[in-house]
């Protein structure tokens, strides 16, 4: 345990990525199976104990720490793993770590309930100094935030034992933690682990932003990027898996579609809820805020399912039957799928179809009118592309719609986390009930963390500080008199802002130093925009 | 009959001393004006008369230029200020020359500390517990994540990595008056005695702290070396201002240390691109300061400048009286 928490902290401290990867890479030679196994899944967010949470933690220290010094300490630190490693009594009698492996603190973790946990938590604290106890609560509430991509992890691993990181990509996904064939392939070079009938993930092809290109369109084929989740669907064995982008299993959370997949194969679409909003055949789908509903649930109930059916617009064709069609031009790889349709059950398979234009100025028109489609904008993909992990140059682009922009008001501001636990970057903005002239008051419509440069920043901050007129525990509540400019993708009705409504995406497009706060726009003019 | 301690005032910019007409660390210029030390947040040039220990009467001479009205004071003297108010210079373990100052009138003590720690320190003289009525006490490191461990544990760490790291140079960030010189003789107590290479902005500091006797060892400065290649295996001080500064450029290799208090907390050594923390420094740590107000024992504590609220909430959950002084420009970021 103390090697993984030693390699946690000098990540924290490190910030090029060279020696990220250098730090993981040494590690995963030195230590121990299956230490090494349970270190990768903990700093991938492969790891789940539900019996822990942060809330689990902030109980155990309300036992030990005054409240109120609880609550100033962990504004100050910005971190609840942090505040509770260092303010955890030190206990007198033991040595740090104590011999407890990594291995061993994960199936004590592991073991732990809602019940037990309060309980044997503080003898693993006990057990070690503040380092391992940050390390410990980080591994066991997820969320490690030192900088380590599943991508960084992956490319260590393979520059750890000399292997290809499209190799680790494509095991990884059909192995669970610790990942013992994993090592013993690419550490002890025992052969690959048979993977044939395992359903497993395969690494998306991604898409560029268009920016400023112009594309020939008899190179390029259009269709529609949904706004649903991009998802996988994988039948191998005669069992059928569900893939988020980032390559979690979803299958528990979209059940319908266990079932419904009758040839074994690998399918790339967008998983959408049914309605009357998005286009397309078969009664198209609703609005990703109907999506919203399904989404992170581990069990669903059937009446979920009868009132919000999910179904898979399909975009691309990776493996079927046998054959793997991913080195194949994407013109081939289309036909095949439109020839996979009428073997497909329509209540659960779509086509994504083509959008036909004369040349890109037609094509431009037509983008124009996707906003009232409720799609996020347009994907070209080069005919002869074959299907790449990753994002390459010139082979796919997206091209999203222009963001809407509203002008709202600042009304609180937070402190961030991590990097900018001593900066006051996250804000809430509000919109006008009425005439701001005639008295109108001011109605939270959403809050952003991002979209702002470090020097805008320290100027926020400043701004912040200097015109505080409240303070809410660790919230500040500020003059109304900051607009910035908010960019974002639609917005929905939601009980959670007393204005009745949320954006989605909200960033920060432009900070309007310049413009005076009745100025800003109603609450009315948003609400005319919600596409439900 | 006057009320208690009605003769002590805290006022936004210092504390003021009625019957004598005096401000203890005022923020700005005054006629006169009792020092506890050099840092630029209680020491500023332009008084009419400044009281202060030879030693912070030298710091602030090479640092404000204060010639006119300096009256010295030695540890343990005490002064006669008028309006029937004493004062006693008496050792804070801060930095070279700090103090604590009791103030007496009428029968009632009053001690203001400026900046205080209690582990020993070999480039100053230990903090001194005595009784007081008012203890007037700093908390810039008032909250309880903040214990800062032993020295040595530190040193041994910056030790270490150098040896592993003898292609490059170890930068150690560390503030121009009394941590850059602590962590000097700290490294020279820890058989350290290569070259260490300073900043620019060090050396007049070092060589204060050499005249009042305390030995730093062999030092030249960055911009003397020969090459970038003398510099390599090597210690680099710099003040923090610089670490990430164009100045650091001129290094090979170097490895960002930073010498601080606030290096306790991960989120903070980000900030500042700090790949080595060293938890050191030269106020109390929570533990300190809440010892220190039970050593002291008085009836009642104020607190001037840092995290007051959380040691505020101490004095109270420990039957304490206690308030908060609302003082203006105090702050000690780079301890
Ligand atoms: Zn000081
Ligand atoms: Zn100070």
């Amino acid at each position: 345990m103390e090697e993984f928490a030693a390699l946690l902290d000098a990540l924290v401290y490190t910030t090029s990525r060279n020696r990220k990867l250098a730090l993981i890479a040494d590690y995963l030679r030195a230590a121990p199976d299956p230490d090494r196994g349970w270190a990768l899944a903990g700093l991938t967010g492969g790891l789940d104990f539900p019996a822990v949470k942060s809330s689990t933690i902030r109980g155990l220290m309300m036992e030990r720490v005054d409240p109120v010094l609880w609550t100033l300490s962990r504004d100050f630190v910005g971190d609840t793993a942090e505040t509770a490693s260092l303010l955890w009594p030190e206990p007198k009698t033991q040595a740090p770590g104590q011999g407890l492996t990594l291995t061993e603190v994960v199936e004590r973790l592991s073991a732990l309930t809602r019940t037990t946990a309060p309980i044997e938590l503080p003898a693993l604290f006990d057990r070690m100094d503040a380092k391992g106890r940050y390390a410990l609560i980080k591994l066991a509430t997820g969320g490690m935030r030192v900088g380590v991509s599943a991508r960084l992890a992956k490319t260590a691993f393979a520059q750890a034992f000399g292997v290809a990181v499209e190799e680790v990509e494509e095991y990884w996904h059909a192995l669970t933690a610790p990942y013992d064939a994993l090592f013993r392939w690419a550490a002890q070079g025992e052969p690959a682990p048979d993977l044939a009938n395992v359903p497993r993930f395969r690494p998306f092809m991604l898409a560029h932003p268009l920016e400023e290109t112009q594309v020939d369109l008899e190179d390029y084929a259009a269709e529609w990027k949904w706004d649903g989740i991009r998802v996988q669907l994988v039948r191998a064995g005669g069992e059928t898996r569900v893939y988020s982008r980032s390559g979690d299993d979803i299958s528990a959370t979209f059940p319908e579609f266990l079932d419904a997949l009758p040839v074994e194969g690998v399918l790339d679409g967008e998983l959408l809820v049914r309605g009357s909003a998005q286009g397309g055949k078969a009664g198209g789908a609703a609005s990703f805020n109907a999506l919203q509903q399904r989404l992170g649930r581990k069990t669903v109930s059937g009446k979920m399912l009868k009132e919000y059916p999910a179904f898979i617009r399909l975009y691309d064709v990776l493996l079927l039957e046998g054959t793997d069609w991913r080195e194949a031009p994407w013109k081939s790889r289309r036909a095949t799928l439109e020839g996979l349709m009428p073997r497909l059950p329509e209540s659960h398979f779509d086509l994504s179809q083509l959008v036909e234009a004369e040349d890109f100025a037609a094509l431009a028109a037509i983008r124009e009118t996707a906003r009232d489609e409720a799609i996020e904008g347009l994907m070209l993909k080069h005919r002869t592309s074959p299907y790449l992990a990753g994002r390459k140059v010139g082979l796919w682009y997206k091209w999203k719609r222009d963001p809407l922009l509203v002008d709202c008001v600042v009304m609180y501001a937070q402190r961030g986390s991590g990097k900018r636990s001593s900066f006051y970057s996250d804000y809430t903005f509000g919109c006008w009930d009425g005439d701001p002239d005639a008295g109108a008051e001011l109605l939270p419509v959403g809050k952003a963390y991002s979209g702002f440069t470090d020097a805008e920043l320290k100027k926020l901050d400043k701004f912040v500080r200097q015109n505080t007129v409240g303070r809410f525990g660790p919230v500040r509540e500020v003059k109304r008199e900051l607009v910035f400019e908010v960019a974002f993708d639609s917005v929905h009705t939601s009980k959670r802002h007393k204005s009745g409504l949320a954006m989605r995406f909200p960033r920060i497009h432009r900070i309007r130093w310049d413009k005076p706060a009745h100025e800003a726009d109603r609450v009315e003019g948003l609400r005319a925009l919600i596409k439900d | 009959m006057t009320a208690p301690f009605s003769w002590i005032r805290p006022a936004p910019q210092g504390i003021y001393v009625a019957p004598a007409d005096i401000w203890v660390d005022p923020s700005r210029p005054v006629p006169r004006a009792l020092v506890t030390h050099g840092h630029a947040d209680h020491a500023r040039g332009g008084h009419g008369e400044s009281i202060a220990t030879p030693a912070t009467l030298a710091i602030m001479q090479l640092r404000y230029n204060t010639r006119e009205g300096a009256r010295p004071a030695e540890y343990g003297e005490t002064v006669s200020l008028g309006g029937g108010v004493t004062a006693t210079f008496l050792p804070a373990g801060h930095v070279l020359g700090s103090a604590q100052i009791l103030l007496e009138h009428a029968g009632e003590r009053v001690i203001i500390t400026g900046d205080y720690k209690r582990v020993p320190d070999p480039t100053c003289a230990p903090f001194a517990v005595t009784p007081c009525d008012i203890f007037i006490t700093e908390a810039t490191f008032g909250l309880p994540v903040f214990t800062h461990p032993p020295i040595g544990e530190e040193i041994g760490k910056l030790l270490k990595v150098l040896q592993e790291n003898a292609d490059g140079c170890i930068l150690v960030g560390a503030y121009a008056l009394g941590k850059a010189q602590r962590v000097i003789a700290e490294l020279r107590a820890a058989g350290l005695h290569d070259t260490i290479w300073l900043h620019g902005a060090m050396e007049a500091m070092c060589r204060l702290y050499e005249e009042h006797g305390v030995a730093l060892g062999d030092l030249r400065l960055v911009s003397d070396a020969p090459s970038k290649e003398a510099l390599r295996g090597h210690i680099v001080i710099a003040p923090p201002s610089a670490l990430n500064d164009r100045w650091s450029r001129r290094l090979p290799d170097p490895i960002t240390a930073m010498a601080s208090g606030w290096m306790r907390v991960r989120a903070r050594a980000r900030q500042r691109g700090v790949e080595l923390p060293l938890v050191i420094s030269d106020h109390a740590d929570w533990n300190e300061l809440t010892a220190t107000i039970t050593q002291v024992n008085p009836q009642e504590t104020w607190i001037t400048h840092g995290r007051e609220e959380a040691l505020l909430r101490w004095c109270q959950l420990n039957q304490r009286r206690a308030r908060a002084l609302a003082l203006v420009g105090y702050e000690d970021e780079d301890d």
